[in-house]
C-alpha cells in the first residue's frame, strides 16, 4: 500500500515539475471546444443542442492525449523493470497511476469544464449534472485508457494503436454521460444513465489492473 | 546457512528463446551466499537476457532455477523481494533529485528510507542529493542508478553493466559496495567487462561460439 502511495505522490510531484503537459492538455480543451463553436456558427439553440456531446467528446480526447505517456515514459528510462520487479503488486500500482493520471489531467478538465459549456451555450439546468457526469465518467477514462497505454508499450505509433484500443471501450461512458445531461435538460430524472455510469466506472476498476499488469509484464520481458 | 547444501541461486538447463532465436540453452549455473557470478561473453551472448530470467521478468523457455532450494516461479513476489535489479538503464527522471529517486525507491521496495543518506554517501553523491537527475553527468547517473542497491537492501544483486560510464574511483566505491554485501551472505550476479570484483568471482562464460 506505501508503495502504490509512494507512486501516487512521485507522479504527482513529476506533474508539478513540469506543469507545461497539464497546461498542454487543457488547452487543447479549450482551443477544440472553441473550433467547434466557431464551426457551428453563434447560433446559442444550435450550439446548446451539442453542447453536452462537444464538451464530453473533446474531454475524452484530451484525457486520450495525456494517456500515450503513462508507461511508455517509464518503459523508456527503466522505470517499468522497477515497477514491475517491486515486491508490491503490480496491479495496485497500475491503480495509483491510473490515480495519478486522473488527479493530474482529468480533474483540471473537470474544474475548466463549466467555462467551455458556458462558451457553448449550455442550458443553465445542466450543469450540475454535466458535472456529476464527468466525476463518474472520467475515472472509466482513464482506467480503460491504462489497458490501452499498457498494450501499447514499445509499439510503434503508438498513439494511434492507443487510440484504436481505447476509443471504442470509451464508446458506452460517452452515450450515458450525454443522455443523463439531456434527460436533465429536458425535464426527465438522469439517475438510471449516471448509475449505468457509475456501474461502468466500477467495471472498469474491475478489470484494468489485472488486464493492464498482465500488458506490462509481457512488455518487460 | 552456509553449510545448506541448497542456499543461493541455481540454475539447471535453462535457455532463452527471443523473437524466435535460440539465445542461450543448456545452462547451469550456482551462485552461494556471499558470491559473486561475473557474466561474460560477446555482445548479444545473452548477459542481460539472462539477468531478466534471473530476475523473473522472462520466463526461461527451459530448466528451473532456485532460490534456497525452492522454485522462484512458486512464490514470484517473494522473489521479487528479495532482489535489486540494476539494468542497463539508470531508471531516472529527470526532475526529480537524487534523494527523491531514492526514498521512492526505498518505498517501492516497502523499504524504510533510512538508508538514503549513506546509500547516496557511499556512492561520493552526498553533494548532490538535491540536484535533479537532470543536471548529472552519465557517470554520476550511474551511481544514482547503483545507490539503489544500498537504500533498499535485497539478498540478490543482479547488475547489467554496472560500471558503464564510472570513473575509477566510483568503480572502487562499486566494488567496496560489492564486497560488503558478499561478507553479508548476500549474492551477486553482475555482468561486465570489468575486473572490478577483485579475486575470488566465479565466471560464466555465454555464448562461447
Amino acid at each position: 500500500m506505501n508503495a502504490a502511495l509512494a507512486l501516487v505522490v512521485r507522479d504527482l510531484r513529476l506533474a508539478l515539475r513540469t506543469p507545461a503537459e497539464t497546461l498542454t492538455i487543457l488547452a487543447f480543451f479549450v482551443i477544440a471546444a472553441t473550433l467547434f463553436a466557431f464551426g457551428i456558427g453563434p447560433e446559442p439553440q444550435a450550439l446548446a443542442r451539442v453542447a453536452t456531446g462537444i464538451v464530453w467528446v473533446v474531454a475524452l480526447l484530451a484525457c486520450l492525449i495525456s494517456l500515450d505517456r503513462l508507461f511508455q515514459s517509464e518503459a523508456d528510462d527503466g522505470s517499468l523493470d522497477q515497477l514491475v520487479l517491486a515486491p508490491a503488486s503490480l496491479e495496485l500500482l497500475v491503480l495509483a497511476k491510473c490515480l495519478a493520471q486522473w488527479l493530474t489531467t482529468a480533474l483540471p478538465l473537470i474544474v475548466v469544464s463549466p467555462i467551455v459549456a458556458t462558451m457553448l451555450q449550455l442550458p443553465a439546468q445542466g450543469y450540475a449534472t454535466l458535472l456529476l457526469t464527468l466525476l463518474l465518467g472520467t475515472p472509466s477514462l482513464s482506467l480503460f485508457g491504462a489497458i490501452g497505454a499498457a498494450l501499447s508499450v514499445g509499439a510503434r505509433k503508438g498513439g494511434a494503436l492507443l487510440a484504436l484500443i481505447v476509443l471504442p471501450l470509451y464508446i458506452p461512458v460517452l452515450i450515458f454521460a450525454v443522455a443523463a445531461v439531456e434527460a436533465q435538460i429536458a425535464g426527465l430524472s438522469p439517475r438510471p444513465h449516471l448509475f449505468l455510469l457509475a456501474g461502468f466506472g466500477v467495471f472498469a476498476l474491475t478489470i484494468t489492473p489485472f488486464a493492464a499488469a498482465a500488458a506490462l509484464r509481457q512488455a518487460s520481458e | 546457512m552456509d553449510s545448506n547444501p541448497t542456499a543461493g541461486l541455481k540454475g539447471r538447463a535453462l535457455a532463452c528463446r527471443r523473437g524466435g532465436r535460440t539465445v542461450f540453452q543448456a545452462l547451469d549455473l550456482r551462485a552461494t551466499p556471499g558470491d559473486l557470478l561475473v557474466l561474460r561473453g560477446a555482445n548479444g551472448a545473452g548477459k542481460s537476457s539472462l539477468l531478466r530470467v534471473l530476475a523473473g521478468l522472462l520466463a526461461p523457455a527451459a530448466g528451473t532455477l532456485d532460490w534456497d532450494g525452492e522454485a522462484i516461479g512458486e512464490d514470484p513476489a517473494a522473489h521479487r523481494a528479495r532482489l535489486a535489479f540494476i539494468a542497463h538503464t539508470d531508471a531516472l527522471k529527470p526532475t526529480l533529485t537524487l534523494a527523491e529517486h531514492l526514498h521512492f525507491h526505498a518505498a517501492l521496495r516497502g523499504a524504510s528510507g533510512t538508508n538514503v543518506a549513506a546509500a547516496l554517501d557511499a556512492f561520493g553523491l552526498a553533494a548532490l542529493a538535491d540536484t535533479p537527475a537532470r543536471f548529472l553527468s552519465q557517470g554520476q547517473r550511474r551511481r544514482a542508478a547503483l545507490a539503489r542497491l544500498l537504500a533498499a537492501p535485497a539478498p540478490l544483486w543482479l547488475l547489467d553493466e554496472p560500471t558503464n560510464g564510472l570513473d575509477a574511483p566510483s568503480v572502487d566505491a562499486l566494488a567496496r559496495a560489492v564486497a560488503r554485501h558478499r561478507a553479508a551472505g548476500g549474492v551477486v550476479v553482475a555482468a561486465t567487462h570489468l575486473e572490478f570484483a577483485g579475486a575470488s568471482a566465479r565466471t560464466l562464460t555465454l555464448g562461447a561460439a
